[in-house]
């Protein structure tokens, strides 16, 4: 029975963020990591004229989606029942986590296979699981290196991407041999050869499991189709194999037509994976007689997400199609790593969706999730790159006023320092400062067609730097003076 | 679970009192490819960037060139869907074994096998893409799924040049599979490796028109 290490007492960010910037080794992994997946990301984009287009319909239809929630809901329950699936309704966790076992229960098994799910890890429905006795064994190659590290996620694609090859390498034949078959004695830290050892320690697990766990990323409320997007081919074990397929879906996740996965069919891998397309795909509508698995039982999931929804400001969140590319970018990430903010959902959107998750629209909530909307310089990088154009600064900005109001200003002035710590690369070299300084002068000049913004010259990380000063004006204003003038304000308000 | 499912669509509903205004969706992107791109030879460029393996072929090649695959593959056992024409598999060797699904293969067998063919629905120039969608040709999902090597048959004219065509010619109602080259992963340190649970080898034989 794996372990399942919990976000659960995660220190507020700023503690969380001096710990992790405290790793050399932790900040090395994801330096590299992110200047490869940034340069590649802007590759892909780059390859289509229309990229702007596709993001104002990507947006436009998640906002349709949203304001038609309720009748396109009960549209894809209909849908999906029609094609011989059941579909169950979870308020929170606990309510989706009990839907889960006891289906994996009535089914007699005592373990399952999962495909890589948000959903899952927000609800942790693997802890949930294992209380009941059951087994869950993760089959994305990240998310195993995750399980069998007794690890956290740090990074929302690549869950493991704090790790490297040699770190893969010592889990591996470790932890392998513990939860089946155990790694090959000879086994290098080439990718290749981890890849291969995940493959078979993974094939006994897919070719004998009677139930599979899913998340989906979309929905086809018009026609009831699921989706899930993947690239290692373990989604498609999972979706295929077992005779009982169980999806847990947050309820944003819909699109309204089969046409509008025109858009999202583009905008998703590009910005993910930095690919044209992502190696597979897997749609299914209900039970297909003969082919797959013959039950489907499809959990629609609120757990916070009306509690997002009811601000109008703060619901652009949902729109979020998990692609990672904020993540990317992120000068505060990239220092920081994914685990420091306590939640499945790092980086800035997790800054903004989390707290919007556990209630700060309804009401002051605990000092970690109040430390979230802080996690940010405001630099803007994340809003550019987004797929679906969420304004991620505009609701950080939002939502500091809502923890001010809720806690007071004052309650949060050490988020500064240790944001300052972590821009520290920036800040204290006169050189980098001085070109971050020059590119607001730039930023006149590289507003390209259409009024949007092109990107600034310059090497990786700098380069996302000069982006996000280009893009966002606002952002000129200093940290500090932003923070009194704003504090100030809402302290008298 | 009734209550749960009243109870989440009213919170939704309240949630939605302000009435947000609805707009158009602006469909201001491209859905065809410019008019004098070639989508069989971008289809055929695009696959081959994910490291697949692409044969171009005219109809009446069909077979020999199947049987050259096979035959370099070093296949003992083909998985072949009941709809493959026999005439694809005219100049397969009588050393491969041409094993069909009907009665249906076990997971072990299937795992056991070499490799499967099949055709596919629909083709993407442009993200160089095939979509299998179960129909007689292609059977089930988990057929060009555990055999290691997958020989994909696309006809020329299954080519269309975008993901929004390609959607036009898919049944919602159909389970699909859309493939992109051989199954990979970028899970370490994000440098890509072609092969991790799918089949680890993707050729792909486009079929030109005869004439």
């Amino acid at each position: 029975m794996p372990a399942h290490p919990s976000f659960a007492g995660t220190p507020p960010f700023p503690e969380a963020a001096r710990l992790a910037l405290a790793d050399p080794q932790l900040r090395a992994n994801l330096a590299r990591a992110t200047a490869t997946i940034r340069t590649k990301r802007a590759r892909a984009v780059a390859e289509r004229d229309d990229w702007e287009a596709l993001r104002l319909a990507g947006a436009a239809i998640k906002d349709e989606t949203l304001r038609d929630l309720p009748a396109l809901l009960a549209q894809l329950e209909a849908g999906v029942t029609a094609a011989g699936g059941v579909v169950h309704w979870a308020r929170d966790a606990a309510e989706a986590n009990a839907i889960v076992v006891g289906l994996v229960r009535e089914a007699g098994v005592d373990e399952v296979v999962k495909v890589k799910s948000m959903a899952t890890q927000e609800i942790e429905l693997n802890a949930a699981l294992a209380e009941a006795g059951i087994a869950a064994w993760e089959t994305d190659l990240a998310e195993l290196i995750v399980q069998l590290g007794e690890d956290l996620p740090s990074h929302i694609l690549v869950p493991a991407i704090h790790r490297n090859r040699r770190e893969v390498r010592a889990i591996f034949e470790r932890e392998m041999g513990r939860m089946g078959r155990p790694a090959p004695a000879d086994l290098s830290d080439d990718p290749r050869a981890l890849a291969e050892a995940a493959r078979l320690h993974l094939r006994e697990k897919f070719l004998r499991a009677k139930v599979a766990i899913s998340g989906a990323n979309f929905a086809v409320a018009e026609t009831g189709t699921v989706m899930v997007v993947e690239s290692e081919g373990n989604g498609r074990m999972c979706l295929t194999l077992p005779d009982v397929l169980i999806t847990v879906m947050g309820i944003e996740k819909l699109l309204p037509t089969w046409r509008d996965l025109e858009v999202f069919l583009q905008l998703l891998p590009r910005s993910s994976t930095a690919e044209r397309m992502n190696p597979y795909t897997s749609m299914w509508t209900g039970v297909t007689p003969g082919d797959g698995p013959q039950a489907f039982h499809l959990v629609l999931l609120d757990n916070g997400r009306t509690d997002t929804l009811v601000d109008p400001v703060g619901r652009q969140a949902l729109r979020c199609i998990k692609c990672s590319a904020c993540l990317n970018v992120c000068p505060v990430y990239e220092r920081t790593g994914g685990r420091a903010y306590g939640s499945p959902y790092p980086g800035p959107i997790g800054a903004i969706l989390t707290p919007q998750l556990r209630g700060i629209n309804r009401g002051p909530v605990d000092a970690q999730t109040a430390s979230l909307p802080y996690a940010s310089s405001l630099c803007g990088a994340c809003f550019e790159v987004c797929p679906v154009r969420i304004d991620i600064p505009e609701v950080l900005v939002h939502l500091r006023a809502k923890v001010v109001e809720q806690h007071g200003w004052r309650a949060h002035a050490s988020e500064e320092s240790v944001l300052m710590a972590a821009m520290g690369w920036t800040f204290r070299s006169p050189r980098r400062l001085g070109l971050v300084e020059r590119a607001g002068g730039l930023g006149g000049r590289l507003i390209g067609r259409g009024g949007h913004i092109r990107r600034a010259p310059g090497p990786g990380l700098l380069r996302a730097w000069l982006r996000g000063r280009d893009l966002e004006t606002p952002s000129r204003e200093s940290f500090r003076r932003w923070w009194h003038r704003t504090g100030r304000h809402e302290d008298r308000a | 679970m009734t209550d749960a499912r009243e109870v989440v669509l009213d919170r939704i509903r309240a949630a939605l009192s302000d009435r947000p205004a609805a707009r158009p969706v602006p469909r201001d992107y491209a859905t065809a490819l410019p008019s004098d791109t070639d989508a069989v030879d971008l289809f055929a460029r695009r696959v081959a960037d994910y490291r697949a393996t692409v044969h171009l072929t005219a109809a009446a090649d069909l077979a020999r060139v199947v049987a050259s695959v096979l035959t370099d593959w070093g296949v003992r056992r083909l998985v072949v869907p009941a709809g493959i024409p026999d005439r694809w598999l005219a100049e397969t060797p009588a050393a491969v074994a041409r094993v069909g699904d009907d009665p249906a293969l076990d997971k072990p067998d299937l795992d056991a096998m070499d490799a499967v063919i099949t055709d596919c629905a629909v083709a993407i120039a442009e993200t160089g893409t095939i979509v299998l969608d179960g129909r007689p040709s292609q059977g089930r999902r988990v057929l060009s799924l555990l055999p290691d090597r997958h020989l994909c048959v696309v006809a020329a004219d299954r080519i269309v040049g975008t993901v929004p065509e390609a959607l036009t010619q898919l049944d919602p109602r159909r389970p699909q599979t859309w493939i992109s080259g051989p199954s990979a992963t970028s899970d370490i340190e994000l440098e890509r490796v072609e092969g991790v649970h799918g089949p680890r080898t993707l050729d792909v034989i486009i079929v030109r028109a005869d004439g």
